[in-house]
């Protein structure tokens, strides 16, 4: 009997030893999520963090800038759509409120400007016509074996969604706050895109970049198939925003976030008023709640 | 709990319906005569709150299955279409998808509840483990949902996740065939899934079904653990007292769905799962959904895969068996100094392995995975059973009601 007491009082220790065994791991692991874990940071193959620009649609009051995706629409069609489709949009997309709001007319006569392929006719033939506000945009390549042959072996990917396709680590507890309002960071595919095309610089003399790929600091290993596309003045703008590289990625980022989240103004705009309606909603349920158990010792 | 039913009916049509199918009495006996113990905190509205979620599921789900596609070429486009030219499709596609998080959030509190608690001792032990049912049951719903916009991390996740049965002994690799219905993540797989995932909620209806009325037939348990030993002093009627609270609480819960909806939808998603589907290119870093990251950290723990699939599927159903690993008769975590702390450090292990699960399983992340891992199993297999028998729990009150009466005392 006194061996079973003295087992049970010595099991009792084990537990108290085991209760500051626990905390002291705790305490171990929770350090080391927190401290960054020692990395090889080798600043010639990890990409550097995107940087974080200002963009209207950011936040619950964001909404797009009409003027700014009318740029990027126009970088869109006269640089990036020479090699990137963007299938998903079609030419009433841009005429839609909460968009580049284009009027009936400009969207007719921006859809006939293009050739689509339609068919088959009463003979059994494809043919040409000029597109329609219904269509969507074609696409510069018939297929991909055709975009890889004629881009060197690289694959400019689809831009419809590729804004939201695109993103970047944002690290303990940055990720955590992401989610807080105020902060509702949700950017970072846009951030990424605007900072890759500015991401262009000579490489370092120790780095061999093989033919037909390109140095990026923001390029996942830094090398990219894709030729710095943007140039200062290669594209025309008419309403007096400055024509330099780092402009341009920011209004054809913004543009892509567009094609991306076509209706990100409405969802915002409704959002307010089901949370506003929502907080009432409870408030009310809250005190009559009150009330009905206010009666009631618990 | 309920003797004879309460109910009298009133107008005629009620008569005639009481005396061929007691449906309304039913209804009046479980969801306004219903006695609940009066201390219920609000961790006891999420099983209100997982119904609601249940059912926003179902309505949500149904009306974007009459635009999705599950077809390989077409399911990717088909969710894009709901995004954009469905009426309030984008609204419907985010309200689905963040509501599948949703769910597992208010479930993991729920479950977290019942652990404090101690809601799952005797005469409870069966609801609880129709509960981890309902649980598993609902973790292959949302994986099967995952699959179905076709976008990378759709697609690895359905061959990260069918070829776990592979590792299986002698059957494996037919097993995976015959879920898979070929040799990889196919046309015919999504298929399925779709086929699965339309059907499974309705299972979980039926189990829900089950769950309610367990719970119904032994009561709830309370933050004091104490069984209820008088009606009229210890509980109030469902209706209007719970149904009230239940409301306010999911009126709460529901700014923080609509939040996530309407102004952080892609928070909780992966941008991967943009980019279409494509066997032949493997994301760098193939992550689940966030609500299954802690199980995915045990899986990849384990050095042997066959080892960390048992051990994955281990870690959930032990749950199930709290009831016999857990010796305490004293229920509630609130008269168990001792036990509190090795709780919380429970919470805070899943907390941690869920982290993990984000991370590469590689370096200083898989060797604290590894010992995170051996605690969680730890925790109930040695650390439960022990302090059962040896901790030196508080005083308990002799009823709920005195419970009550003294915090009112101390308030006052």
């Amino acid at each position: 009997m006194r061996k079973l007491r003295s087992f049970a009082s010595s099991l009792r220790i084990t537990l108290v030893g085991l209760e500051r065994a626990v905390i002291f791991s705790a305490a171990l692991v929770v350090a080391s999520i927190f401290a960054p874990i020692a990395q090889a940071n080798d600043a010639l193959k990890h990409e550097e963090h995107p940087k974080l620009y200002n963009w209207s649609f950011a936040g619950v009051f964001g909404r797009y800038d009409t003027a700014q995706l009318r740029r990027g629409f126009k970088v869109y069609k006269e640089v990036c759509s020479t090699c990137h489709s963007i299938k998903m949009l079609a030419f009433r997309n841009l005429s839609q409120s909460g968009g580049t709001e284009f009027s009936e007319r400009e969207i007719v006569e921006l859809a006939a400007s293009y050739k689509i392929k339609d068919g088959p006719n009463d003979a059994g033939e494809f043919f040409d016509r000029p597109g329609r506000p219904s269509d969507r945009f074609p696409a510069p390549f018939a297929n991909e074996q055709a975009a890889r042959a004629a881009m060197s072996g690289a694959y400019p990917p689809d831009m419809s969604v590729l804004a939201k396709a695109r993103g970047h680590s944002r690290g303990f507890p940055q990720f955590l706050l992401d989610a807080l309002p105020f902060i509702a960071y949700q950017e970072g595919g846009v951030d990424y895109v605007a900072s890759l095309l500015t991401g262009y610089v000579e490489a370092p003399a120790e780095v061999k970049i093989p033919d037909g790929q390109y140095y990026n600091i923001y390029m996942s290993g830094r090398r990219i198939g894709m030729p710095p596309p943007l140039s200062d003045g290669v594209v025309t703008y008419d309403d007096g925003a400055p024509q330099t590289v780092n402009q341009y990625a920011q209004d054809v980022a913004a543009f892509m976030m567009w094609s991306a989240e076509p209706h990100l103004n409405a969802r915002k705009r409704i959002g307010i008023g089901v949370i506003s309606f929502l907080l009432v909603f409870a408030g009310l349920l809250y005190f009559t709640k009150r009330r009905i158990w206010s009666k009631v010792a618990h | 709990m309920s003797g004879h039913s309460q109910y009298k009916p009133k107008s005629n049509f009620a008569k005639w319906l009481e005396r061929r199918l007691p449906i309304l009495s039913f209804m009046y006996d479980s969801f306004v005569a219903y006695p609940t113990p009066k201390n219920l905190n609000y961790l006891w509205t999420f099983g209100a709150i997982l119904s609601f979620m249940l059912v926003a599921q179902i309505i949500t789900g149904v009306v974007l299955a009459m635009h999705y596609t599950p077809e390989v070429t077409l399911a990717f486009n088909s969710v894009e279409n709901i995004m954009r030219d469905v009426n309030w499709g984008w609204a419907l596609r985010y309200a689905h998808a963040n509501g599948a998080s949703m769910f597992f959030l208010a479930v993991y509190i729920h479950i977290f509840r019942g652990m404090y608690y101690g809601s799952y001792k005797e005469p409870r032990e069966l609801l609880w483990i129709l509960g981890v049912v309902i649980f598993m049951v609902m973790m292959a719903t949302g994986f099967l949902g995952y699959v179905l916009p076709w976008g990378q991390m759709s697609f690895w996740a359905a061959t990260v996740i069918t070829n776990l049965f592979s590792a299986l002994p002698w059957v494996g690799p037919s097993i995976t065939t015959w879920l898979l219905g070929g040799y990889s993540v196919d046309n015919a797989t999504l298929n399925r899934f779709f086929a699965l995932h339309y059907l499974l909620p309705f299972i979980i209806v039926a189990i829900v079904a089950l769950h309610v009325w367990a719970l119904h037939v032994t009561g709830q348990n309370n933050p004091t653990g104490v069984e209820v030993k008088d009606l009229k002093k210890d509980t109030v009627p469902f209706t209007p007292y719970a149904t009230m609270k239940d409301g306010f609480a999911i009126g709460v819960f529901v700014i923080l769905y609509a939040w996530m909806t309407f102004f952080v939808p892609n928070y909780l998603g992966h941008p991967d799962n943009y980019i279409e589907a494509n066997p032949l290119v493997t994301p760098p870093h193939i992550v689940p959904e966030w609500y299954f990251l802690p199980f995915y950290a045990i899986l990849r723990a384990i050095p042997n895969k066959l080892l960390g699939v048992i051990a994955l599927f281990l870690s959930i159903l032990i749950v199930a068996a709290l009831p016999w690993l857990d010796t305490s008769k004293v229920k509630s975590g609130t008269y168990r100094p001792l036990f509190r702390k090795f709780y919380w450090a429970f919470v805070a292990v899943s907390i941690g392995l869920g982290y993990l699960g984000s991370q590469p399983a590689e370096g200083a992340y898989l060797w604290i995975a590894r010992l995170l891992t051996f605690y969680y199993f730890f925790h109930f297999l040695v650390i439960l059973p022990l302090l059962g028998r040896r901790e030196k729990p508080d005083p308990l009150p002799k009823s709920i009601s005195e419970a009550t009466a003294n915090r009112g005392a101390s308030h006052a």
